[in-house]
């Protein structure tokens, strides 16, 4: 395989809720320019995983490191510049609610470039529309159905075209055409900005049209990772139980 | 054994949350310091969490004026000391009264609704939101709060004082039948600008008191709607206590000597 350059590592990481131990001893490592997407049971830490990649969770063991820099116990002073530069996108979009749909996208840009604000209208009403949002600039968070929020909070986490973009559950609760329309954003995205992407989902469909890499993690660990043939093809019981959704075999239901 | 675990919980819940409060103000007082203010946010606080306090302050201010002076009036009167009991509704509602009552006031409304608000933020991700997003919850949600209210408080406090005397002159010249001219003369001798300037310096210190302590508990909520309800009762009752420590603590000082 060629030399891949990683964006992102986690190295020996473990995570404990309480007495829950979440992850244990897990590494993966995350390609520059490459959309990884994370799969696994729910509850099985997919989002935890995310949260540590930007510092929004500290491990509590093990480390993580984001282009080379260790970022396990980085003060939170310096996480704030470095989170500028990793885009997320929240599984319940977590727009502010005081704020209209265009103050919450142009928030960012307001807070961290000196565009006009002209040119802040341009870009977060091209953004809106990207996401099949238009006309709705005026409106709050709580006047819009739970998709339209979700693709709100999506165009908010790619408007500063951040290096990397964390998407947590994208497409989950959208119907299938909008499913598709995001699905060909994150992968217009990666090609347009070269920017990386992980991907936490449950649509083995959307996972399989852009991943470039597979993770799945079951009981703390990542059980297998490659590219989306190599997993598809995975002789392990648990990764075929999972991506047939079957309810025969190892996986305790 | 479970008593002292208890006792030691409490006290390490005690002082995680002191340091918690200690931390909040040292980060804000930071980013005044830098200047890193958002000044139409300030702007909307101020009017939100003191503006919006006025009818309320001024009901309760005045009912205390008038209840205080219907109190010590009848009472002078008798003693033949009614030429001073403006000098006592204005004395007392300058240093203690219009402070204290201002800051509990408005611990019960705006304390309530900053903790209520940023615990909803946590429990809805939008902290972790503005976190992502590489913005300071602290800057863009404790600092507005912070600043509009230390501005609010005082000038609550003075129209407190002033509504305070006001009804307690009305009630002396009801009840007690002191003129108003006398009732203002003996304001006028026994009231000194250092009081009233004190006054407003508690009443500064107790916005720092319900910010800090509202902010603290919001940005601590655990759980759901649950967690909110928890962490915006605590936050009252604990503001209203130390307000209440805190009055006596800093009359001591201020007046004391």
């Amino acid at each position: 395989m060629a030399e891949r350059k990683i964006y992102a590592r986690l190295e020996n990481v473990g995570v404990r809720y309480g007495q829950k131990v979440v992850m244990q001893n897990l590494s993966l490592d995350i390609v520059e320019g490459a959309i990884t997407c994370i799969i696994g049971l729910s509850g099985a830490g997919k989002s935890t995983i995310l949260r540590l990649l930007n510092g929004l969770r500290r491990p509590d063991s093990g480390k993580v490191f984001v282009k080379g820099d260790d970022i396990t116990n980085m003060r939170e002073r310096d996480l704030i510049g470095l989170r500028r530069k990793i885009g997320f996108s929240f599984q319940f979009a977590a727009l502010f609610d005081s704020l209209t749909i265009f103050e919450n996208i142009a928030l960012p840009l307001r807070e961290h470039t000196k565009l006009s604000e002209t040119e802040i209208a341009k870009i977060v009403t091209a953004s809106l529309e990207s996401v099949g949002l238009p006309n709705v600039e005026d409106r709050l968070p709580s006047e819009l159905s739970g998709g339209m929020v979700k693709r709100a909070g999506f165009a908010r986490a790619v408007i500063t075209q951040p290096e990397i973009v964390l998407y947590d559950e994208p497409t989950t609760g959208l119907d299938p055409i909008i499913t598709h329309l995001l699905t060909d954003l994150i992968v217009q995205l990666r090609t347009k900005l070269n920017s990386t992407a992980v991907v936490v989902s449950h649509d083995l469909e959307s996972i399989y049209a852009m991943a470039d890499y597979v993770a799945m993690l079951f009981e703390g660990a990542i059980i297998a990772y490659g590219t989306v043939d190599e997993v598809r093809a995975s002789m392990n019981p648990i990764v075929q139980q999972f991506l047939q959704g079957s309810e025969v075999g190892p996986i305790p239901i | 054994m479970s008593f002292f675990d208890g006792i030691g919980r409490r006290t390490s819940s005690f002082l995680e949350d002191a340091g918690g409060i200690a931390t909040l103000v040292a980060e804000s007082g930071t980013f005044i310091g830098r200047l890193r203010i958002r000044s139409t946010e300030t702007v909307s606080q101020a009017y939100l969490l003191g503006v919006q306090s006025l009818a309320i302050v001024a009901i309760t201010s005045l009912f205390t004026g008038m209840v205080f002076s219907f109190e010590s009036a009848v009472q002078a009167v008798q003693y033949g000391f009614g030429n001073l009991v403006g000098g006592v509704v204005a004395f007392t509602a300058a240093r203690e009264l219009g402070p204290m009552l201002t800051g509990v006031v408005v611990a019960g409304r705006a304390g309530a609704a900053i903790a209520a608000e940023l615990g909803s933020m946590v429990v809805t991700e939008q902290i972790e939101a503005l976190q992502a997003l590489g913005l300071s919850p602290v800057r863009m949600l404790v600092v507005p709060r912070l600043v509009g209210l230390v501005l609010m408080l005082p000038v609550l406090t003075i129209i407190a004082d002033i509504i305070q005397v006001l009804g307690g002159m009305y009630m002396a010249q009801q009840y007690a039948h002191i003129g108003y001219e006398s009732f203002i003369v003996s304001a006028r001798q026994a009231l000194t600008f250092p009081d009233v300037l004190k006054g407003l310096i508690k009443s500064a210190i107790f916005a720092v008191v319900i910010v800090a302590i509202g902010a603290h508990r919001g940005l601590s909520t655990r759980g759901g709607a649950a967690g909110v309800g928890v962490s915006t009762t605590a936050a009252v009752v604990a503001s209203i206590i130390i307000i209440f420590v805190l009055n006596f603590a800093l009359s001591y000082v201020l007046f004391g000597a």
